[in-house]
C-alpha cells in the first residue's frame, strides 16, 4: 500500500471540504500537522450536523412524533455505521461515549471494579496514554489488583518476549494502544490478544490513533474491547465508540444510571434496556453521532487504505527530511509496516515548547508536551518531545514548511 | 512574524544561553522547588537574605524551556537588594515587564515559574505555607 503514490488522492479537492486549512495567520496559510491531537472536520461531516438540527432534532427513543422518529433512527442507524466500519456484529457491540477516556472507563468501572481483586493482575504497556494507564492504575489501586507494563525495546517496539512474561494466569485484562499516539508504532494487537486468551484474560484495545488512518477488523483482532474517538477521524467531538463483544456486555452491569437505559423501573429496583442502550443514559450526542456517520461515509468514499497510504507517505518523508537534519532525535521505530503517519521528535538545541512557539510563528501547528504519555517520556530521558501528525489533506509541501522551521529555530538559538 | 518570534528576542536568548547565577548557593536562607507541569520543566531557587532581610543573594537551576529559564536569569539578577516583600508583592506583570516581550497566553506559565518558586519559597521560610513542592498550576 504505502508505494502508491501521494498522487493518487485528489489532494485539491479534499482540501477544498475542508476551509480551515485556508486560514491564515500574519499572512501565512495555516499548516495544520496536529492531527493526532485532533482532525479537522470537512464540509459534508459539519453539514450532516447542522441539517440534523435544522430539519430533524429531536429526543431519540420517547417520541411518537415524527421527528423523534427521524431522530430516534438516525441515531441507531450510525450505530449499524459504526459496527459495519469496524467489522462488528452489529448495533449491540457499538456503545457511543464521549471519548476513547470515557470508553476506558466504561469498562474499567462496569467490568473492572467488580471483577478485579487483590490476586489479579491487570497488564498495560509502557507506551499507554493517560487515557488507559490512569484509568486502570487508578482501578487497580481501588480493587488491590497489579499493573504490569510491557516493556519497549530501542526502537520504541514492544518488547513481546517481556510480553510473554507478563500475560500470565493471574492476568485478568490486557489493556494496549493499537498505535502509539507518541511513537507512532503499531503494536501487534492480534497477537497480544491472542496471548491475553491463552491465559483466560480479556484484551482492551485502544484504537484511538489506529480506526482514523486504517482498516480496522476487531473480528480478525478478536480484541474483546476496542475504543476510539470520532473527533480524530474528521468526525466532531463528543462522540467515542465502545465495541464490546456482546456476551461481554450482556454480563456487564452499566456504571451510569438513569433514563433511555431502563427497562422496567419500580421504586425499589430497576432492570435494564437491551445492548446498546443500556450503556447509553440520559439524552445521548444525536448529532454528533450523525456527523460520525458522516465522517464514516466521507473517509470511505476516498478510500481508508489510500488514507492509510497517503499518511504513512507523508510520515516516511518527513522522517527522512528531518533524520537528514542530523541533529533531530525521531522516535519509534523507522518508516514501515509497523510504523504509523505521526512523527515524534526533538531538535537537539532547542526545548519542544520552544521549537512549538517559533513553528507557530511560521503558521505551523504541531503539538509539543508529553502527549499524555509522561512515564513513556520519562523513559525516553525527556520531558517533552515535538510531534508532527498528518492526515489526508496534508501535502509534501507542508512538510517543506515543517523542516524549514526547524532550520529558523535552530538559527535563533545558535 | 507572531508572538513567538517577539518573544525570543535578544535579551532573552542571551539569557537563555548564558545564564546569570546559574546554580547553588552553599548557605543560602531557604531554597525551594517548583514546576510547570504543562512543559515538565523543574526549577529550583536558592535565596541568601542578609541581617537585615534583604535578598543578598539568589541563585538558579535546573532545566526547561527558554522563556522559564530566561526568566530565571533575570529575576535571580533582578531580585538582589529588594526585601522579601517587595518580592512577595511581585505578580505576572512585572515578569513580564521584566521580560520585555508579548509572552503568548499558553507560555505565561513558564515566565511566572521562577517568580512563584521564589514566592513560595519565601512564604515558606515565613511559615505561612507548607508545601514541598510548587507547581504553576495550584
Ligand atoms: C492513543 C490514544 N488513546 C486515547 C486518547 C484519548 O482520546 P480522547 O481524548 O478523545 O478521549 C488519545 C488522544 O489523545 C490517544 O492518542
Amino acid at each position: 500500500m504505502s508505494q502508491q503514490n501521494v498522487g493518487t488522492l485528489d489532494i485539491e479537492r479534499i482540501r477544498s471540504d475542508f476551509p480551515i486549512l485556508e486560514r491564515e495567520f500574519d499572512d501565512q496559510q495555516v499548516v495544520y500537522l496536529d492531527n493526532a491531537a485532533t482532525t479537522q472536520t470537512p464540509d459534508p461531516v459539519i453539514d450532516a450536523m447542522s441539517d440534523y438540527y435544522r430539519y430533524t432534532n429531536s429526543n431519540v427513543h420517547r417520541g411518537i412524533h415524527h421527528l423523534s422518529q427521524e431522530a430516534s433512527e438516525a441515531y441507531e442507524r450510525a450505530h449499524d455505521r459504526v459496527a459495519d466500519f469496524i467489522g462488528a456484529s452489529g448495533r449491540e457491540e457499538v456503545i457511543f461515549t464521549k471519548n476513547t477516556t470515557e470508553s476506558e472507563n466504561l469498562v474499567a468501572y462496569s467490568w473492572g471494579l467488580s471483577e478485579l481483586g487483590p490476586s489479579d493482575e491487570v497488564v498495560l504497556t509502557e507506551m499507554e496514554h493517560h487515557a488507559s494507564l490512569v484509568t486502570w492504575q487508578q482501578i487497580a489501586n481501588r480493587t488491590g489488583a497489579d499493573v504490569k507494563y510491557i516493556r519497549i525495546d530501542e526502537d520504541g517496539r514492544l518488547d513481546m518476549d517481556h510480553a510473554r512474561e507478563c500475560i500470565t494466569d493471574d492476568t485478568a485484562i490486557l489493556s494496549a494502544v493499537h498505535v502509539s499516539n507518541t511513537l507512532g508504532t503499531v503494536n501487534p494487537v492480534t497477537e497480544l490478544t491472542e496471548l491475553a486468551h491463552e491465559h483466560d484474560a480479556l484484551s482492551f484495545i485502544d484504537g484511538a490513533q489506529a480506526v482514523p488512518n486504517r482498516p480496522v477488523d476487531v473480528k480478525a483482532i478478536d480484541a474483546d474491547f476496542y475504543a476510539f474517538s470520532g473527533h480524530k477521524m474528521a468526525g466532531p467531538t463528543g462522540i467515542g465508540v465502545l465495541y464490546g463483544k456482546q456476551h461481554l456486555l450482556e454480563e456487564m452491569d452499566p456504571y451510569l444510571y438513569g433514563g433511555g437505559m431502563i427497562r422496567k423501573v419500580t421504586f425499589e429496583d430497576s432492570t435494564w434496556a437491551d445492548l446498546p442502550w443500556k450503556f447509553e443514559p440520559g439524552t445521548p450526542q444525536i448529532a454528533e453521532a450523525v456527523g460520525l456517520d458522516a465522517a464514516i461515509d466521507y473517509l470511505e468514499e476516498i478510500g481508508i487504505e489510500r488514507v492509510q497510504a497517503h499518511e504513512e507517505e507523508l510520515a516516511e518523508y518527513a522522517y527522512e527530511r528531518l533524520e537528514a537534519e542530523g541533529d533531530v532525535e525521531i522516535y519509534g521505530p523507522e518508516p514501515g509496516p509497523d510504523r504509523s503517519g505521526l512523527v515524534g521528535f526533538n531538535l537537539e538545541s532547542v526545548h519542544a515548547h520552544d521549537l512549538a512557539s517559533i513553528m507557530n510563528d511560521h503558521a505551523v501547528a504541531i503539538r509539543a508536551g508529553d502527549h499524555c504519555t509522561q512515564p513513556l517520556h520519562d523513559k525516553l530521558g525527556v520531558a517533552a518531545s515535538a510531534r508532527a501528525s498528518f492526515y489526508v489533506y496534508n501535502t509534501r509541501e507542508e512538510v517543506d514548511k515543517l523542516v524549514a522551521a526547524i532550520d529558523d529555530a535552530r538559527q535563533l538559538f545558535a | 512574524m507572531g508572538m513567538g518570534s517577539d518573544m525570543y528576542r535578544q535579551q532573552i536568548l542571551d539569557h537563555y544561553k548564558s545564564p546569570r547565577n546559574y546554580g547553588e548557593l552553599e548557605d543560602p536562607t531557604f531554597t525551594h522547588v517548583g514546576e510547570n507541569p504543562m512543559c515538565g520543566d523543574e526549577i529550583r531557587m536558592d535565596v541568601k537574605l542578609d541581617d537585615e532581610g534583604t535578598i543578598e543573594r539568589v541563585a538558579f537551576s535546573g532545566d526547561g524551556c527558554a522563556i522559564s529559564q530566561a526568566s530565571a536569569s533575570m529575576l535571580s539578577g533582578k531580585l538582589t537588594g529588594k526585601t522579601v516583600d517587595e518580592l512577595l508583592e511581585m505578580d505576572r506583570n512585572d515578569i513580564i515587564d521584566m521580560l520585555g516581550v508579548d509572552i503568548s497566553p499558553m507560555r505565561v506559565k513558564c515566565a511566572v515559574l521562577a517568580e512563584k518558586v521564589a514566592q513560595d519559597g519565601a512564604k515558606i521560610h515565613r511559615g505561612e505555607l507548607d508545601k514541598s513542592k510548587t507547581s504553576t498550576e495550584d
